[in-house]
């Protein structure tokens, strides 16, 4: 199977030294659902934002390929990749609240895109929208198109950040945490409803989360990261059977379950931790060879 | 330990307030009626907005209930006023959310413990600090640190400190777990269980986290839009959930299970 997005030892440092990704590579199939995951501050939104080209201003990337369906996204110009980006990437961010401008209506937020960015005719745009959020199951389209984002509820928003992520059909998508603000009742809703897009429309997705249940549901394939580094990549079915590093193992024995209540909830013990800090370690001494 | 008879609470909406005059109401706690008994650990669920937190404030009385009465271990304490509550307070604690925003980042660790021993002008608050600090398992060098220095998990054993240094009887925790990872959240969920049992603890634990409250809970109260959908012994409403909301919200939780049955 070839890959539709491939990144290739991925170095990325803050201008003041401190590396935040260590030579990351994996390799996302076109139509697959890969899942980033992993604890706070180990880099997991970090590729994602790499990809879009969003890394915030005190980060470089000094090593490594990002190849998006064939073409190594760092060996272009700035503009040149905004261009391919633009055309052919999209983001369903955390937290539809601040993704949303408050002083606009869900309409004209949706449409911009299209007309500024893709040139599309208005009245297409509208039609194209009106129809989108039908297909995210959003009943009275015409209603929501006229509202505002505080009227509407938190899973009707992330519907509206699918609808709008969808709309000019790009070929990835990166969700970032899409589900991690909303009850476990929406997020069932939501998630469906992005695994139902992703499949009509053929797309690839990056899938940052920390939930290890949340990818056991969506994910055809995963990476854990810990401190920027890949510890472990694998089949979802498979990690979750047999999961092959010691840090996995001890990430999933730390998930409490409501099913198993009786089993014991251990967190990841400072022997894994260390062994995981020595392979950065040892990382880190090659990279600066 | 706390009887609660047709609590109400309601909020002005400000959303819908006219230009002049008075907004009104948002009903949010509408009667509800449960009791929690000495060294259980209850557990309040539901989705967003559903009432938990405003539920758990009433109890530890950061807010004033509209009608209905809270007695905490037989004294009614629904529309007590500042000074009388300020003799009950130190008998029922609570523990917030972020740690990050409910610790003042000014203050090292050490004053952050001491500063409600003082408040309740109990002796020796040097010695107690440190007693808190032990039974949570963190070293007494913490003392003079400041909360930033700390991880998340450490800065949530500081608000648990906090919490069991004036030896309440009742402790209110309100999703103390839900900005942590999974390490850190069994850290922390597994001290609190044994904080519990050690010192004889009445707890209530705020979770929208189901898997949480199955672990930690004796009972559950489930609620939904201010109303309490089911309530009971945490493993009969597992097993056995008797109304469509719970059975809905039980089915919802993405086990990390490839082959659990999620449709």
């Amino acid at each position: 199977m070839t890959s539709y997005l491939s990144i290739q030892n991925l170095t990325i440092q803050l201008i003041t030294g401190p590396l935040i990704l260590r030579s990351i590579s994996l390799e996302v199939a076109v139509g697959q659902v890969h899942g980033l995951v992993g604890e706070s501050g180990a880099g997991k939104s970090m590729i994602g934002k790499a990809v879009l080209g969003t890394l915030p201003r005190a980060l470089r990337i000094t090593a490594g390929k990002i190849i998006l369906d064939g073409v190594d996204l760092l060996t272009l110009s700035a503009k040149e990749r905004r261009r391919i980006i633009g055309a052919t990437a999209a983001l369903i961010p955390q937290d539809p609240l601040t993704a949303l401008n408050p002083s606009k209506r869900i309409g004209p937020q949706i449409t911009k895109r299209l007309v500024d960015i893709l040139g599309w005719a208005r009245r297409d745009a509208i039609s194209r929208t009106r129809a989108l959020l039908d297909e995210v199951h959003i009943a009275d389209a015409d209603r929501v198109m006229r509202s505002y984002p505080h009227e509407l509820s938190g899973g009707m928003r992330q519907r509206i950040l699918i609808a709008s992520a969808f709309a000019a059909e790009p070929k990835l998508i990166i969700a970032d945490e899409p589900t991690t603000a909303l009850d476990v009742t929406v997020q069932k809703q939501i998630l469906k409803l992005m695994a139902e897009m992703q499949r009509s429309h053929g797309t690839t997705l990056l899938f940052v989360t920390h939930d290890l249940g949340v990818v056991s549901k969506v994910c055809d394939t995963l990476s854990v990261l810990y401190a920027g580094k890949v510890i472990e990549e694998a089949r979802m079915r498979r990690f979750f059977m047999r999961p092959t590093h010691a840090y996995s193992r001890a990430l999933l024995a730390a998930t409490p379950t409501h099913t198993n209540p009786e089993a014991t909830l251990t967190p990841v013990s400072n022997d894994i931790i260390k062994a995981v800090e020595q392979e950065v370690i040892e990382h880190d001494l090659r990279h600066s060879q | 330990m706390y009887q609660i008879r047709d609590l109400r609470l309601s909020f002005p909406d400000m959303v819908n307030k006219p230009f002049f005059g008075s907004a009104p109401r948002v009903e949010v706690l509408k009667g509800l009626s449960f009791d929690l008994f000495k060294g259980a650990i209850l557990g309040i669920v539901g989705g967003s907005g559903s009432g938990k937190s405003t539920l758990g404030r009433a109890m530890v009385r950061l807010l004033e209930p509209d009608a209905g009465t809270i007695h905490f271990d037989g004294i009614d304490i629904s529309h007590a006023d500042e000074t009388e509550l300020r003799h009950h307070r130190q008998r029922f604690q609570m523990i917030f959310q972020d740690p990050m925003s409910s610790l003042n980042p000014r203050h090292k660790v050490g004053r952050l413990i001491a500063s409600p021993l003082k408040i309740h002008d109990i002796a020796n608050p040097q010695k107690r600090t440190s007693e808190a600090l032990e039974m949570v398992g963190l070293p007494q060098s913490f003392a003079t640190r400041f909360p930033h220095e700390l991880s998340g998990g450490q800065r949530q054993r500081i608000g648990i400190a906090r919490a069991i240094a004036l030896r309440p009887d009742f402790i209110l925790a309100d999703e103390i777990v839900s900005g942590l990872d999974v390490s850190s959240q069994a850290q922390v969920l597994n001290l609190l269980g044994n904080l519990v049992s050690e010192l004889g603890l009445t707890l209530a634990f705020i979770s929208h986290d189901l898997s949480i409250i199955r672990r930690l809970c004796t009972h559950v109260v489930v609620l939904n839009q201010g109303e309490i959908a089911e309530e009971g012994e945490t493993s009969a409403l597992f097993d056995n959930p008797q109304t469509a909301y719970s059975k809905e919200l039980l089915s919802a939780i993405p086990l990390p299970d490839p082959n659990q049955d999620w449709a």
